[in-house]
């Protein structure tokens, strides 16, 4: 929501409403630095979508603490899509879906699809080093986030599908997932490591084995010539499903930038996330990806900075409550007041700076306030919604 | 270690150890709690390394009074920001091929072109690796006692127990190998309570709560490191006592008409109406907060060391931040 007031100093920047940024649009990423509300503005976003537009729209979570299910009044949400019962007032045939990514039950998935047959994908999921790659370690959760929205895109469902990403270390690591995957089955390397031990390759492995020497030499006295082994074999599996999953991770990277596809990046107004955010936006651009709107998450109430009610708290805070304002008990609480007005207003200043740097380089600036309480229930969930796509 | 007859001797205070992990949710604080912590015992005298786990600058960000531009980002060769404080960014590769150099005398291979190559392969195939010379690296740091503390500003909660963790999902997984070869003594350093602590930073909001208890709970289970110290962030201030609180709600019940009129000629109701909304934010947000940070306590040993450090209004990161948040956190954890 642009105030009047701001909206008057930034008249000379077109600002669109999150209905455009949202028009037309088959998946929305969002993203943004940890803490900043990314998980709970997905779902207020899906929430006045389906509201707005009706259709089905399904809103899938990374976060593994589960707090779309806590916003969502659920005790949980796993990876199977799950409707959510919406009140009355919403257009005829909307449907609200959310979705709690599984890692380790995706990766299953996965596998289950591109074996060549059972016995491989059999021989896959119980072994060890797959189980550790998928559950212990966190790089997994990139790829197969992904991957799990392009599955869902695919599976014509929904009309719309709003994805929180997996905290990375950095916000866009995951957009390289795909491209990382495909790199990853289609090095060199992986064919040398796993060239000795092909069937029926004895010859070939011989001379596979010599040209890749050096490595070995190195590989194995890091890791060991057993484990090194057990990872040959492990891969030598999973190369079965090399094309299917370069295919896959192709088709992934290219519905980042199917024109039906948008990004939302997601901020408050603290220092840290902003500078994240701006980076996001510049990145965004920089691989020609759609930048649809700008969220600002918690920010003040508008009327925080009207400088009559500053200048009321100065006065009040230099000269003390006037005598004729009530008792000692009520005097004190009104120098209280002005107190801690002050400091909000100093806040909301900052804000004010943050916002018109942003307003210049947005088409899509939207500002949800601060909410004291937490977002436990729809209800809750919808007013967030009202401030990002208002009535 | 600790032997079950006598009774554990007390721990070390904070400052007083070797190598503490600053960890929470994104977007708590970490990094300026963990420069804190650096900067504080540099000022008694310490000689501190502060390693920034995720390289984005955040922390060296926190221990820069101005001039960054001219020294660059922190590298993987720490360099001196503050007197007797250094800083360095971790980086997996560089950290394999510096132990690659040193523990295997290979010194040909650092020339090697398809080096990163292998880093790359052993990193992405091999689980653990790259948690393990992470954390690998911290601990030789440690072992080298080249300095009195060092500071780790760790990734997010999840991802340290992870690293943590490393040492034994490497000793799982790997039956021989220079690399298993190194887990003990990293374990050692990590286990032991004396040397290494945990430092969890949280808000008194339900997410990072919920992530902190979730990270205590893992470090007793699954990994065996000391929680030296839960640090409790952005405290916000008290607007009223109890008492003046339902004053408040009685005197503004109206919207603020009455009290325009008690403050006199010229009040306009609309100066009057904002002092009350950003009070009644303020009012709002102590009261979600409050049984959040009741069920942290709830939650926490009784023996926990738990430091409380208040919100500071424009506050931007920078050495000035951190100096304030040192002194809150000496009085707090007495030092």
């Amino acid at each position: 929501m642009v105030t009047a007031g701001r909206a008057k100093r930034t008249k000379a920047v077109p600002v669109a409403s999150m209905a455009q940024a949202v028009a037309g649009r088959g998946v929305i990423i969002c993203c943004g630095s940890g803490g900043v509300g990314k998980t709970t503005t997905a779902a207020a976003l899906a929430v006045a979508a389906v509201h707005h537009q009706g259709g089905r729209v399904l809103v899938l979570t990374i976060d593994p603490a589960r707090r779309l299910a806590t916003a969502l009044g659920m005790e949980s949400v796993g990876n199977a899509e799950t409707r959510v019962m919406l009140g009355k007032g919403m257009p005829a045939g909307a449907e609200l879906w959310v979705a709690m990514l599984d890692t380790s039950a995706s990766w299953d998935d996965l596998v289950t699809r591109h074996a060549p047959d059972a016995a491989t994908a059999q021989r896959i999921l119980v072994n060890p080093l797959y189980r550790n790659i998928t559950q212990r370690f966190v790089q997994s959760h990139d790829y197969i986030a992904l991957e799990r929205l392009y599955e869902l895109e695919r599976s014509g469902r929904y009309d719309l599908i709003i994805i929180d990403t997996p905290p990375s270390r950095h916000a866009l690591d995951f957009l390289d997932a795909p491209a990382r995957m495909a790199d990853f089955f289609s090095s060199a390397l992986l064919r040398w490591i796993t060239l000795p031990y092909r069937v029926g390759g004895e010859r070939a492995g011989r001379l596979g084995y010599l040209a890749a020497k050096p490595f070995y030499q190195v590989a194995d006295r890091i890791l060991g010539s057993q484990f090194l082994k057990d990872i040959a074999e492990f891969f030598l599996l999973f190369q079965s499903m090399y094309e299917g999953f370069v295919d896959r991770s192709n088709a992934v990277a290219a519905l980042l930038h199917d024109e039906r596809t948008t990004f939302a990046v997601i901020t408050t107004t603290e220092p840290a996330p902003l500078h994240e955010a701006e980076f996001l936006l510049a990145e965004l651009a920089k691989r020609k990806l759609r930048r649809g709107a700008l969220v600002l998450n918690r920010v003040l109430p508008a009327e925080i900075a009207d400088p009559a009610a500053v200048a009321l708290a100065r006065r009040i805070e230099a000269q003390g409550a006037p005598k004729s304002s009530g008792t000692v008990a009520q005097r004190r609480v009104i120098e209280a007041m002005a107190r801690t007005h002050l400091r909000f207003a100093a806040l909301a200043e900052h804000e004010a700076t943050a916002r018109r740097r942003l307003a210049a380089d947005t088409e899509v600036l939207v500002a949800i306030a601060e909410q004291p309480g937490d977002i436990t229930d729809l209800a809750s969930l919808a007013r967030l919604g009202d401030m990002l796509w208002p009535q | 270690m600790v032997q079950s007859s006598p009774p554990p001797p007390p721990l070390r205070g904070l400052l007083d150890r070797q190598l503490l992990i600053v960890t929470g949710k994104g977007g708590v604080g970490k990094s300026t709690v963990a420069a804190s912590l650096a900067w504080a015992a540099t000022r008694q005298g310490k000689r501190v390394l502060a390693c920034e786990f995720d390289a984005k600058g955040d922390l060296d960000a926190c221990l820069m009074g101005s001039g960054r531009a001219i020294s660059g980002p922190p590298k993987f060769t720490p360099s001196e920001r503050q007197p007797r404080l250094f800083v360095m960014s971790m980086d997996p590769e560089e950290s394999l091929k510096e132990y690659l150099r040193v523990s295997l005398k290979l010194p040909l291979v650092t020339r090697v072109g398809f080096l990163s190559g292998v880093f790359d392969f052993v990193a992405n195939a091999a689980p653990g690796v790259r948690e393990i010379v992470t954390i690998g690296k911290v601990a030789y740091e440690v072992r080298e006692a080249a300095w009195d503390l060092v500071v780790v500003d760790a990734t997010s909660t999840g991802h340290v127990v992870s690293q943590l963790d490393a040492p034994n999902a490497i000793n799982d997984l790997v039956g021989a190998g220079l690399i298993r070869g190194q887990t003990a003594w990293i374990r050692d350093i990590l286990e032991d309570h004396q040397r290494t602590g945990v430092v969890a930073v949280t808000t008194a909001e339900e997410m990072p709560v919920a992530e902190t208890i979730e990270l205590i709970a893992q470090l007793h289970e699954r990994v065996k490191v000391d929680l030296a110290a839960v640090v409790v962030n952005r405290v916000l201030p008290e607007p009223f006592t109890r008492d003046d609180e339902e004053l408040f709600d009685t005197m503004c019940a109206d919207g603020g008409a009455t009290l325009a009129k008690k403050l006199g000629a010229g009040v306009t109701i609309g100066a009057v109406h904002a002092i009350i909304a950003s009070n009644r934010l303020a009012v709002g947000l102590r009261r979600s907060r409050e049984p959040h940070l009741q069920e942290l306590l709830a939650s926490l040993d009784p023996g926990v060391a738990t430091a409380f450090v208040p919100a500071l209004t424009e506050a931007t990161p920078g050495l000035a931040t951190t100096t304030a948040v040192a002194e809150y956190l000496g009085d707090e954890l007495g030092w």
